[in-house]
């Protein structure tokens, strides 16, 4: 199977900590990677040493076979896009100047755009439904709607890989479906690889294709979301109790979190 | 989108020829007004035709007025988009190289340099230089406690920094027993006074480089300011980006406070007019703080010459008493946005 990118005994520090461990995998092409674990499992640096954005301390990262500092990083930028965690909101751009602007990496210094360049952000912001709200500014809009801004911005750079950090933590539920729905499509209709961050096991079991699961920097365990969200697996990585079954839709694991009451025996209901 | 947004290279001409006409006008009123009312009857005696025009008036239009006015553009618009670079980049409304200290800096530089008895350039530019760096550097690495630059802190370490700067430059002026002690007050309040045609096109060579360099990285201060991760995986090498335009700044800032002083609070008017009145984009609000600026300075430099009875005041007293107040309101609403957010 063809691979999109290749990590090899990745190794990343933050001053002594030491955020990931040897950590190698790969990317199939076309295929929706979804990564979870514990907080401070190195998930985000993770993120960021695929993005260019932080420096391994040791190990390779290659992307489309390229290594990662071989690139420039306008040439990255062609090929790879990112939604971060919390982008900013100081300056009140409207929404069709933030899509417009992941058409930066293919145009001049100063980014003039060409009615095509229009064009891919007209489809971009239809794709990711926010073209109701074209004209308006990033700071009149819902969290939901915000996040679906810089997704349509990621989508206008025409990026071969979208890594997204968390891009559905603080959405409602009716967003979180919507999110995952549409990389779903971005995945099937346009074979661009995603490779998500999340906390919700739940919703990275309904949608992924491939799981990563880490532990300090570790992986604990990668593959489909049966072979990774095991009891055992997740018990000994959360060490937490949980339950796991099969989610009433079929096929997938479905993870429930048990409360410490229905652990202790003296003081169970 | 075709019909509710015109092209960005639209916008750049449609405002910047705004401005321009703005300054133009700005700039034949200043010609024409002034401390003494000779030049205004010779400019208009020279406009109907009528007689020769009085020498004396001549040489107050050309040799006083005029290289004074062009050096009120070069000085408003390098301050101007001194204070709209450092929003962007440090992601600050209230930025500004004179709240920052990189003014004041500048100045200890330049004081250094008088009283070691270099020549104007380009010793004294130098140590103006050396001096901006230095206070630049200090302020970032006061207020980087955490990775990100908090808003307070940086305010603080401006403060802090100015504060001190000030002493330095008290200091050094008492030191000295010297003819030209009356003169560094007086420059240090900010004034556009004592200017010939010569250091006019020696600041401009200094400073024009620099406005072409931030026009070209207008873009990618759009970019930055979606925050150092997006701007980074949107192909922008913000380290590369964000020496170029500090030290290009502090650059300029040093070179326009060697000549003409401390003038204070320039950076935060056109910046945050313009921003209101255009939007955020840089493509645009480069030149239109280049443009808007220079108007701003000859304005307020017209003000200085004509509002006292007697004489003229430093012009940085004007800035400073406009700039000022919109500071306070700033950093108000700033509050409570943090409040609301």
């Amino acid at each position: 199977m063809q691979t999109v990118v290749d990590i090899e005994g990745l190794s990343h520090f933050y001053g002594p900590f030491q955020a990931l461990r040897e950590l190698s995998l790969s990317v199939p092409k076309g295929c929706f990677f979804i990564v979870i674990g514990p907080n401070g499992s190195g998930k985000t640096t993770l993120l960021k040493n695929l993005a260019g954005i932080e420096t391994p301390a040791a190990g390779a990262v290659r992307v489309l076979g390229r290594l990662l500092e071989e690139y420039t990083r306008k040439e990255l930028a062609r090929h790879l896009a990112l939604v971060p965690q919390l982008p900013s909101e100081d300056f009140p751009f409207r929404v069709r100047d933030i899509v417009l602007m992941g058409r930066s990496p293919h145009l001049g210094v100063l980014g003039l755009d060409r009615e095509a360049d229009r064009k891919l952000a007209r489809q971009a912001m239809a794709f990711t439904g926010v073209e109701p709200f074209a004209g308006r500014r990033l700071d009149q809009l819902s969290g939901g709607e915000r996040q679906r801004v810089f997704i349509a911005r990621a989508i206008c750079q025409e990026p071969e890989i979208l890594l997204l950090d968390e891009p559905t933590a603080a959405l409602d539920l009716a967003h979180q479906v919507r999110i995952m729905d549409l990389m779903e499509r971005l995945k099937k209709d346009r074979g661009v690889t995603v490779v998500m961050v999340s906390h919700d096991v739940n919703l990275a079991a309904m949608y992924a294709d491939q799981l990563l699961l880490m532990r300090e920097g570790q992986t604990v365990s990668l593959g489909p979301p049966t072979e990774v969200l095991t009891y055992e697996i997740l018990e000994k990585t959360y060490g937490c109790p949980l339950l796991v079954d099969e989610s009433p839709l079929g096929g997938v694991p479905r993870v429930t979190l048990v409360p410490s009451r229905y652990m202790d025996p003296d003081k169970g209901g | 989108m075709n019909a509710d947004s015109p092209s960005v290279v639209g916008r750049i001409a449609a405002v910047s020829a705004a401005l321009a006409v703005l300054l133009v006008s700005a700039g034949l009123l200043a010609l024409l007004f002034g401390s003494t009312d000779t030049v205004t009857d010779a400019f208009f005696s020279l406009f109907r035709g009528s007689g020769k025009a009085d020498p004396m008036a001549e040489t107050i239009l050309w040799q006083i007025r005029f290289p004074r006015v062009l050096l009120a553009v070069l000085v408003g618009a390098a301050l101007s988009l001194g204070g709209l670079v450092f929003q962007a980049l440090l992601r600050n409304p209230l930025a500004e190289p004179y709240i920052l200290g990189v003014s004041g800096g500048s100045a200890v530089g330049a004081i250094f340099g008088i009283l070691l008895g270099f020549s104007r350039f380009p010793g004294v530019s130098l140590t103006a230089f050396a001096g901006s760096m230095a206070t630049l550097a200090l302020v970032l690495l006061l207020s980087s406690g955490q990775s990100v630059l908090k808003k307070d802190s940086l305010l603080l370490a401006g403060v802090m920094v100015n504060a001190f700067c000030s002493a330095v430059i008290t200091f050094l002026i008492s030191l000295t027993q010297d003819a030209r002690l009356h003169n560094i007050i007086y420059w240090l309040m900010g004034d556009l006074g004592q200017s010939g045609m010569d250091q006019v096109g020696l600041l401009a060579a200094m400073l024009i480089p620099c406005f072409i360099l931030f026009f070209a990285l207008s873009h990618p201060m759009n970019l930055l300011l979606m925050g150092k991760e997006m701007a980074q995986t949107m192909g922008v090498n913000i380290r590369v980006v964000t020496l170029v335009l500090l030290v290009a700044t502090s650059f300029m800032v040093s070179a326009t406070v060697a000549n003409c002083g401390l003038l204070g609070f320039v950076g935060l008017v056109m910046p945050h007019l313009l921003r209101l009145l255009v939007g955020p984009d840089h493509r645009v609000l480069v030149p239109a703080c280049a443009i808007g600026g220079g108007a701003f300075m000859v304005l307020c430099d017209l003000l200085a010459r004509v509002l006292p009875r007697q004489g003229e005041m430093p012009v940085g007293v004007i800035t400073a008493m406009i700039g000022a107040p919109l500071f306070i309101y700033l950093l108000k609403r700033s509050g409570s946005d943090a409040n609301r957010g």
